[in-house]
Order: structure tokens, then sequence, then C-alpha cells
């Protein structure tokens, strides 16, 4: 069939009504461009908000959980195997939450392909001494470079340099929170107890701020030999293992496989935040929503310019039809003129779109709680421009079917003799 | 020798709406190359069903229709408008050209549409239709800006330009005045001379069909005089 015809009947239709063709692709334009912003707002805020706690998460969490053990003497005696044993007061073991043989452990950890890298850490709880007051907290042992790597913890050290836990022998980094209770500045020395007793002497050289302030309140972190110290442990002491996979996904599998390989404790960054997934996905659910619903609207506009369109040209219809062209012709012609008020709007949009998530990104977004962030979060996603493109098309098609068909279906006779 | 064009047998057609009336009744007759025939008969009398009948546009009737000696019924709609495009030429009393383009491009689409020659060969060929009828200086204006005499002879050349086997024409010079209607006259009885062409012309005129080769009268639905 002969496209450049159809085509040049279309586009001189198209060009006879230029004024309601605009309208029409305007409201495509202008929806596209709500979709595609308000999918890059959204998902920034996404980004932003599961990045407060996924950014410095781990994927699965080796530990070990202090509880009874559930393999009781009695069950393994062979004179009662088969009885319904009763056991009150179970007490937990007197296990200790060191990971033993950690060093194999890792090792063997960084051998697996799925593993993009861990951290080791210890963490313990502590008691900050404040002149006569003691305020609890925990204090965690970490990798400074392994935690910078996998989990941005230099993004959230406001002041001070995170490489100072690792260069200033017993210093330690203080949530903002904390710091602020503890009326600590750096380079005051703040004094630890731990569980034990023991008291320790420790040197402020930065403040923590990670967003959460019942975090920021409690934690505390210094090098893994400043808390092996601490502790009174081994050079070997380590109490968890943070694994970061290449992908998220794969988490809770691989929770359980290292439960049994290592026989530790694992827990899962899915099972452990579940929550939060529920919020994201809903937000999403919510921005779909609202593009969706702007592009019925605009594909109600494209169906009523045609249909205004075809009711106007009837005559000429019916004469394309008299002379030869066929009811397909006829509706190609209509589809064609639909999916070019789609596609150009479309293309504005996007293109429009992608403006308006450059203004927005501009807009400063300051808060206490987020230090890293200065701007509206955006993100830039290829695949939200992809989708709106599909779905302008696909509104338009639909919107245009209905019409094209009904053009294609005028009978000329009744046309021709009703003047 | 068989050079019958357009072959009509037993056609009946009746409306259902609001009561079935019987419009065409056992309609039966044929038209040879080069004939000039045009069809008389009282308003009412089922003179314009029969020609959209015999257009092909109208499918829904009883009986036979043959064009260039093959049977139009129960085709499909795409085969139909080949049909027209290809061997049928349209003239309606109302000029109905496309106000969306120009003289030219109306004279063009039919042939456009057949696809037969080239875009460049079919501009040629309308403009030659256009100077056969003397209004190849209209060739760029658009279709709304002409007179209705103007737009008649366009619609002409428009039916011409696939060189069709037949033209029709439902009451033709209806809306034209003496002098023009005298016109359009002249170019059919022209196009029979000088190009054998057949032609089949519904009208109320008859001083125009006084001049035709061959009249076909009709009365309430009945060929009464062929
Ligand atoms: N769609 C229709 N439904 C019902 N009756 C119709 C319809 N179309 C035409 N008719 C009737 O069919 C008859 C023939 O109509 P037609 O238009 O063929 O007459 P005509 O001979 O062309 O008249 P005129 O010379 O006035 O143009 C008329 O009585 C008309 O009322
Ligand atoms: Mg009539």
């Amino acid at each position: 069939m002969n496209i450049r015809l159809i085509i040049s009947i279309a586009g001189s239709l198209l060009f006879a009504r230029l004024k309601q063709t605009a309208v029409a692709a305007i409201g495509v334009t202008f929806s596209i461009m709500m979709f595609v912003t308000l999918l890059s707002f959204m998902s920034g805020l996404n980004d932003l908000l599961d990045g407060l706690i996924l950014n410095r998460t781990a994927h699965v969490r080796l530990y070990n959980e202090i509880k009874p053990n559930p393999e009781q003497p009695l069950n393994l005696s062979e004179a009662y195997k088969n009885a319904h044993n009763f056991i009150r007061s179970v007490k937990s073991s007197n296990k200790r939450k060191e990971i033993y043989d950690n060093a194999s452990i890792m090792k063997s950890l960084l051998h697996d392909p799925n593993v993009r890298g861990i951290a080791p850490r210890i963490t313990a709880p502590v008691f900050f001494n404040d002149g006569a007051i003691e305020i609890t907290g925990s204090i965690n042992g970490i990798d400074v470079e392994a935690e910078g790597k996998l989990f941005f913890f230099n993004d959230y050290v406001t002041d001070g340099h995170p490489t100072d836990l690792k260069n200033v022998s017993n210093s330690i980094i203080l949530g903002k929170g904390l710091a602020q209770t503890l009326l600590a500045e750096i380079g005051d020395v703040v004094q630890v107890t731990t569980s034990e007793g023991e008291r320790f002497p420790l040197k402020v050289v930065g403040y923590f701020q990670s967003g959460l302030l019942d975090y920021d309140k409690v934690q505390s972190f210094a090098s893994i030999t400043t808390a092996q110290k601490l502790l009174g442990k081994s050079n070997s002491y380590i109490t968890d293992i943070q694994i970061k996979l290449h992908d998220i996904n794969l988490a809770p599998a691989k929770a359980i496989e290292y439960e049994q390989r290592f026989g530790v404790d694992a827990e899962d960054i899915k099972t452990a935040n579940a929550q939060f997934e529920t919020g994201s996905s809903v937000r999403t659910i919510i921005s779909y929503a609202v593009g969706v619903t702007l592009l019925i609207v605009s594909g109600f506009g494209i169906y009523n310019i045609l249909n205004m369109m075809i009711y106007e040209k009837m005559e000429s219809i019916a004469i394309l039809k008299a002379t030869g062209f066929a009811g397909k012709d006829v509706q190609r012609v209509f589809m064609f003129i639909a999916l070019s008020i789609g596609v150009v709007g479309g293309m504005l949009g996007l293109f429009f779109g992608f403006l308006l998530s450059l203004g927005i990104d501009q807009i400063p977004f300051n808060t206490a709680s987020l230090p890293t962030i200065k701007t509206f979060p955006i993100r830039y996603n290829p695949v939200f421009y992809g989708i709106g493109a599909i779905f302008s098309f696909i509104t338009t098609f639909l919107a245009g079917y209905l019409p094209a068909r009904k053009a294609s279906m005028v009978d000329p006779v009744v046309i021709l003799r009703g003047k | 020798m068989n050079d019958t064009i357009l072959e009509a047998r037993n056609i009946q057609k009746s409306f259902d709406d609001p009561v079935k009336v019987q419009v065409l009744k056992d309609i039966s007759f044929k038209i040879d190359k080069g004939e000039f025939v045009s069809v008389i008969g009282k308003s009412g009398c089922g003179k314009s069903t029969l020609l959209y009948i015999l257009s092909t546009m109208d499918t829904i009737y009883d009986g036979d229709l043959l064009i260039d000696n093959q049977l139009m019924n129960g085709r499909k709609e795409v085969e139909l408008a080949r049909v027209r495009n290809e061997k049928i030429g349209f003239v309606f009393q109302f000029h109905y050209l496309l106000n969306e383009f120009n003289v030219l491009k109306n004279v063009m689409l039919p042939g456009l549409k057949l696809g037969k020659f080239s875009a460049k060969e079919v501009e040629e060929h309308a403009m030659e239709q256009l100077k056969k009828l003397g209004i190849d200086h209209l060739s760029h204006k658009m279709a709304g800006q002409i007179s209705g005499g103007e737009k008649q002879r366009v619609a002409i050349a428009r039916a011409l330009i696939n060189q069709p086997l037949i033209i029709m024409g439902d009451e033709p010079t209806g809306n034209l005045d003496k002098r023009n209607s005298e016109i359009v006259f002249e170019i059919f009885s022209q196009l029979k001379e000088e190009f054998n062409q057949t032609l089949l012309i519904v009208t109320h005129d008859l001083d125009f069909s006084g001049k035709c080769s061959r009249v076909i009268e009709m009365e309430d639905g009945r060929i009464i005089r062929q």
C-alpha cells in the first residue's frame, strides 16, 4: 500500500486543523512530561529513603546470636529418643559472640563470585561517662576502608576524617546526637566503660550523622584494633561479618546457605527491612497511577479531536472512498494522524520532562537529618523515558483506533445522498 | 465481438426503513463501449439508487452486476474500491473536491492511489487533463478558491485521471447555470467523440438527455424505455 500517499493525505488533514491538533499534542506533551518528572522524582526520593537504611546495611550479616541450644542433652539420649520430652527453664548457653575461625570464613567468602565485598565488625554495648551520669550506647569496631567502600561510611562523617580512626590510636567517632549529649567536641577525650567494667579513655576525632536521630544518639565508631583493645580481646576477635552481594535479591538464599556452611547465624536485608520495600513500591505505584491517569486524560483529548475531525471530514472521506480508497486506507490515514499527534507530543513531553527534572534537581533541599543531600533528589533513568514513550504510543493508538475505525466504516452512499 | 462495459441483470433493491419499499424492480440493461447514455425519470423513481449500485458503492441488492464482464456480487470491500479506482470515474452534483488540497492534487489523488505510474507521471497526466478541460491555469489554487463551474471541470478531470472504462455522473449539471451546463455537456460529448469514452449520466435536464446517443427512462423503479 502506498504509505507516502497515506502520509500526505494525513498531513494535509492535520495541517488544515493545526490548532486543534496542536492542543491535542500539548495534552500528550503535558502528561508525558509530568509522568517522566514524577517518576524521576519519586524514584529519586525512593533511592534517598532506601539509601538511608539500605546503603548502610549489609545484604547478609553473619553473627552469633545468644540463644538456647536447640539440641538439649535429653533429646540426644537414646533412651528417650521416641518420647515427647518437656524441658522447663531452658537457659541460653554460654555461647560467645565471637565468630570462630573468622579468617577462613572471610577468605572463602571473598572467593564467592556473588559477593561484592565484606567488612568485618565488632559491636559491643558500652557506657559513655559524662561526669556522674552514664549514657548507654554502643561502639562499632570497623574496618574504615571496607566500610567506606561498601557502606559509604565517609559520606556520613560530617566533621573530621574517617581515616583518623586508623591513624590516631584510641580514637572514636561519635554519632552527632551522642556528641551533643556528651558535650564532646573534636579533640576531647571521652570515657568509655565496657560491660565488663573496664574504663577506657578515647579521643574524639569526628562526628557521624546518619539521618536517623535515634541511631545517632547511641552509636559510635572506632577501629577494629581499638575495639579489640577496649574489650580485652585478641586480634582475631570479630563479632559480625557484613557481606554485600552483587545482587541484593540473592540475599535471603545466600543467608540460608552461609548459615549452614559456616555454622553461624545469618540475617538478610530483605527480611530485616521488609517495610522499606513496601514503602518504595507504594510510592512507585502512586507515580505510575498518576502518570497513567494523565495519559488517559490526554488520550481522550486525542479521541475528541479525531472524532471532530472525522465528523467534519465525512464528505472528504466519502469522496476518497468513491474514488477508490478502501476503508483500510481511510483507517490508516486517521491512525497516522493519531500516532503523529502521540509521537510528536510524546517526544516533546520526554524532552520537557527531562528539563523539568533538571530544574527540580537544582532546587535546594537541606535537612539536618540528611547531610549528603543538597537538592531535591532526582533519578535519571532512561527506562522511565522508554516507558513514557511506549505509554504515549499505546494511548494514542487506542485513542485513535475507534475514531479511525469509524472513519473506515463511513458509507459513502449515505453521505453523498444526504447532501 | 463482446465490448460490453457494464451489465445489470435483474437488479432489485428495497429499503426497510421505515416500511419495506421496493425502489428498484427488475432492472436489466447493457452498456457497450463508446455509448453516451443518460438516465432520466421523475424525482424519487430510483435513479440515484441505481447509480450507487452500478458504481459498486452500494452492495446491498439482488441481481447481478457485471463490470468489464466480471461479476461484482459478493466481492470484498477492498476489491470493489480497486474497481472504482481503476474502472469508474465519478462526477457528482455537488462538486465534492477535497478542500485541504489544491486543484492539481485533487486530480492526482485517484492516480496516486492506483499506483500504476510514478508521482511525476501522474502529475503530468493530471496536467494534461486540466489542459484538455481548459483549467490548467488553476492547478495550484486551493480547491475552495475556485468557482462552481470550474470545480465541476476539476471533478471531471479527476474522474478521467485513471482512464476509466466508464464515467458515471449523478446530475453533474444539476447545480450549474445554463452556460456551465453546456460546457460540461460539451466536454462529455467531446470525450465520447474523440476518445470513445463510455458515459452513464443521470440527469433532469431534458436538453442534456436529448443530445445523448441513448436515453434510459425510469418510472417507479422500472425501466420503461431504453
Ligand atoms: N436510505 C433510504 N431509506 C429509505 N428510503 C430511501 C433511502 N434512500 C432513498 N430512499 C427512497 O428511494 C427512492 C428513490 O430514491 P433516489 O434517490 O434513487 O431517487 P432519484 O430518482 O435519484 O430522485 P431525484 O431525481 O430526486 O434525485 C425515494 O423514494 C427515496 O425516498
Ligand atoms: Mg437522485
